[in-house]
């Protein structure tokens, strides 16, 4: 179960984010992750709530998007969709293909609130 | 991958962070940045410096990964004895426990550095870096990485090294590659172990696992091997030896082009 490391790696990432972009509170967090990663999706949930208690990002959502399997083609040149157990080339059979998509776990995207800039309410925070 | 070069952005999945694409804004309208970084950026750092240190004394760094039970530290003793009088070798052995493994290599003269990882199930590039700092790579030439038996999570962790190695045992089956496909794609060299016992446990078709190899698209070759009769283990030894060699090339025309700049550089 390395979902919890990489959990770990995800947290110290969104945390480093936060603290570049001055934010007070994480809202959301926003992960690709392609079926060739090694990672268990839903196991990464699980493994994010423990990950983000007591981080800034202690009340934040984990939203995942599932990226698909594409292979480009060495021997016919076109790109197609693949499956796990199978990267051969939808078009023409080979199986010569080069993995373009579906291996990645990327940090896609941080929604966050920002600190208020001086002079203004904590009320008015412009988000 | 990385996010210095921007590797990370393929054709196959820049739409998505491009102004319309889906991660561009949050449709709750609160504000978002755009990361796209690999979750393991920490990882892949320090195994990039891993790698950079393993280049700069010309040694070559296996990742053995496999199984647990494949046959990992009897191909290494095997290949100790083997290459003795051509190369110095030193073993980093990743377990969750019990010095074991180490204890095995060491028996051969041979250094050996124990990573217990408690109940972790690989082995990463932070535990690797500290094991660098226990070992003096000047004066070797090949260390072999042994990683934690698991067909699972080490193949999603970069060490530092310089190729993947995954061994099979015939006892295992020969669909494994098809069960376990994120771990036999990282391979760049498949060894189907054990293969004295290819006459007992005739279900196991090397064939199959060449086929299901390719069902990856991986084009790795296979070597059929046994460390107790010592079949296949020339092919075997013949394919470090290539990579040796392959890695002194390379290293060779970085220092000269290397070299060249300096010069160009003070002219």
């Amino acid at each position: 179960m390395h979902e919890l490391s990489i959990c770990q790696a995800l947290i110290e990432q969104v945390e480093a984010v936060a603290r570049k972009e001055s934010a007070v509170q994480v809202l959301q967090v926003r992960i690709g992750i392609g079926p060739l990663s090694g990672v268990e999706p839903q196991l990464l949930e699980q493994a994010f709530q423990l990950a983000r208690a007591g981080s800034i990002a202690a009340t934040a959502s984990l939203l995942i998007d599932h990226l698909p399997i594409r292979v480009s083609c060495s021997q016919c040149g076109q790109e197609s969709e693949a499956k796990v157990t199978n990267l051969a080339c939808g078009t023409c059979g080979d199986w010569h293909t080069q993995l373009i998509s579906g291996d990645e776990m990327l940090l896609l995207q941080v929604e966050l609130v920002r600190e208020a800039p001086a002079g203004i309410m904590a009320d008015e925070t412009i988000i | 991958m990385c996010d210095t070069c921007g590797c990370n952005v393929t054709h196959g999945n820049a739409h998505l962070v491009q102004p319309g694409g889906k991660f561009s804004k949050t449709e709750s309208g609160h504000e978002a940045v755009s990361v796209l970084r690999n979750l393991l950026h920490a990882n892949d750092h320090t195994a990039l410096h891993n790698r950079q240190h393993f280049d700069r004394h010309g040694v070559l760094a296996v990742n053995l990964m496999s199984s647990p039970g494949a046959g990992k530290t009897s191909l290494l003793e095997a290949s100790i004895v083997a290459l003795r009088d051509e190369f110095s070798i030193a073993v980093i052995e990743g377990d969750l426990e019990t010095e074991n493994d180490a204890s095995r290599i060491r028996r051969h003269g041979v250094t050996a550095i124990q990573i217990t990882t408690g109940s972790a199930c690989h082995l990463d590039a932070h535990m690797v870096h500290t094991a660098l700092h226990e070992l003096d790579l000047s004066g070797l030439d090949l260390v072999f990485i042994e990683n934690v038996g698991n067909l699972v999570c080490p193949a999603s962790f970069d060490l530092g090294q310089h190729r993947d190695v995954v061994l099979l045992s015939v006892p295992e089956g020969d669909d494994k590659p098809a069960k376990y496909p994120v771990m036999f794609r990282a391979a760049e060299l498949l060894l189907l172990s054990k293969c004295d016992l290819l006459p007992v446990l005739d279900d196991f078709q090397p064939e199959n696992a060449r086929r299901h190899l390719q069902a990856l698209a991986n084009p790795a070759p296979v070597i059929e091997l046994s460390a107790k009769s010592g079949a296949g283990m020339q092919q075997w030894l013949q394919w470090l030896r290539a990579e040796h060699t392959a890695l002194q090339h390379r290293q060779a025309s970085v220092q000269a082009a290397t070299g060249a700049t300096a010069t160009t550089g003070t002219s």
